[in-house]
């Protein structure tokens, strides 16, 4: 299982560093939103508002969406899905290799996002640091249910629509915690439950996944 | 004979329930002595939320474990848990409904950002979401197998509904038929007309689960007959 998983994994992160997609389309798009979000919030605001945290998630939303309908949109090319399927790869380990490329994605463009938060929004540096840790969690979090409900909407009519639908009521408590651990790290106030949230939701979804992966591979 | 009896009894004696319900709840129980005439829609919503977050998306939730389990696996379990899912929009509509209406002269709003309420909301999502799934696949076998694992995954979503008013202390109350230690908190007629009600609005969901099955039914082999047809009319036109 881990030895499929890491061949995919590294099968979709080569994809990835071949095409640049998330470099030149997905990172841009990401930084643009962020400075949207300062827009709305309007120049007196931007630099002291709260709303931070809130809004580095809102942004990473969009962000984890675009990659998740990537991440199955390189599959969909005529014949992929048919030759994947004859090589027999156990499907737990397909699971666990698409859910750590995207995480590896998402920890990245978390990352670089961070860093605007911190730019933009003027969301305080030493906050933001202490709050890394739970960010990353998070985004290990929403790629291991984002796999799973791409791989519901992969090669549906309007899947690219559909996908939010379906994913965007199971993100919402991961967004609420981790939005919630975020602000505590910024105030020095008690994080640990909200972690532990999305702690147990991160061990939740890989465990559904790598029960249930198996059951859409085969259809 | 006695399923034929039961199943032609189901849609008299729900009506009945039903009626009784309304008579008691809107002119035999008193007033209640904080909220007034205002808890009769109580005789009302927690009925409907049962039916929306247990009954319905139990059933849902059942028959799609039971279409994934090989041994089970038909497209009756299938048919069960999209029919059950889609009467579970109309009643997880009726909660929030009767909640916001009862929710605006107790607590002022129509709607807050309480724990229950916003997880009751996610679940009508999840659950229009089913059936948004169910539209975009073509292939009935799939169709069927990624509609359930759906249904798997948005079942998570109803113990934290129950949960979420001890988890989270926020504006919905808590449990207010029984104590935490089982005792009866509702008394008299008023204890009498709830629990008429959970019964009246449970049988009110296997009728339409029913009707709405027979009708899944009716539509698949429409349309198995109209291929059937097509296919024929194809065969003729090439033999001449």
């Amino acid at each position: 299982m881990i030895r499929t998983a890491w061949l995919v994994a590294k099968k979709d992160l080569l994809i990835e560093r071949r095409s640049r997609v998330l470099l030149w389309q997905v990172l841009p798009f990401g930084a643009m939103a962020l400075l949207l979000s300062g827009l709305a919030l309007g120049p007196a605001h931007a630099g002291t508002s709260s709303a931070g945290p809130g809004l580095f998630y809102l942004v990473m939303l969009f962000v984890a969406l675009l990659m998740i309908n990537r991440s199955y949109v390189i599959e969909s090319t005529p014949g992929t899905r048919a030759s994947v399927q004859t090589l027999g790869l156990d499907p737990a380990g397909v699971f666990l290799g698409k859910s750590l490329a995207l995480c590896v994605e998402l920890w990245l463009s978390g990352l670089v996002l961070l860093a605007g938060t911190v730019l933009v929004l003027h969301t305080g540096l030493h906050g933001a640091l202490v709050a890394l840790p739970s960010v990353l969690v998070t985004l290990a979090a929403m790629s291991a249910a984002g796999t799973l409900y791409g791989a519901l909407t992969a090669g549906a009519q309007g899947a690219a629509t559909l996908l939010p639908v379906l994913t965007l009521p199971a993100f919402a408590p991961l967004l609420v915690a981790g939005e919630r651990s975020f602000s505590a790290a910024l105030t020095h106030s008690g994080l640990w439950e909200w972690w532990l949230i999305v702690a147990v939701a991160l061990v939740a979804y890989v465990g559904v996944g790598i029960l249930l992966y198996g059951v859409l591979e085969e259809s | 004979m006695i399923k034929q009896l039961s199943q032609r009894l189901l849609g008299p004696v729900t009506l009945l329930c039903l009626a009784l319900t309304f008579w008691l709840g809107l002119w035999v129980t008193p007033p209640d002595r904080v909220q007034g005439n205002l808890v009769r829609l109580l005789y009302v919503h927690p009925a409907v939320a049962w039916v929306a977050l247990y009954v319905s998306f139990g059933t849902a939730t059942i028959a799609s474990i039971l279409y994934l389990w090989k041994r089970t696996r038909s497209f009756t379990m299938d048919r069960i848990a999209h029919c059950a899912m889609e009467v579970s929009v109309v009643f997880i509509v009726l909660t929030l409904i009767t909640g916001s209406i009862w929710g605006r002269p107790t607590w002022g709003v129509w709607w807050a950002w309480d724990a229950r309420l916003t997880s009751t909301a996610i679940l009508g999502v999840l659950a229009v979401g089913y059936l948004a799934l169910r539209r975009a696949n073509d292939d009935s076998t799939l169709r069927a197998r990624r509609s359930a694992v759906f249904a798997i995954l948005s079942a998570i979503n109803v113990p934290i509904i129950h949960f979420s008013v001890q988890w989270w202390k926020t504006l919905h109350q808590g449990a207010t038929v029984f104590t935490s230690n089982r005792q009866l908190l509702v008394h008299g007629s008023m204890a009498w007309t709830l629990l008429l009600s959970f019964v009246g609005f449970t049988l009110l969901f296997f009728w339409l689960l029913r009707a709405r099955y027979r009708l899944e039914v009716l539509r698949e082999s429409t349309q198995q007959m109209m291929l059937d047809e097509a296919l024929l009319l194809r065969q003729r036109e090439g033999v001449m």
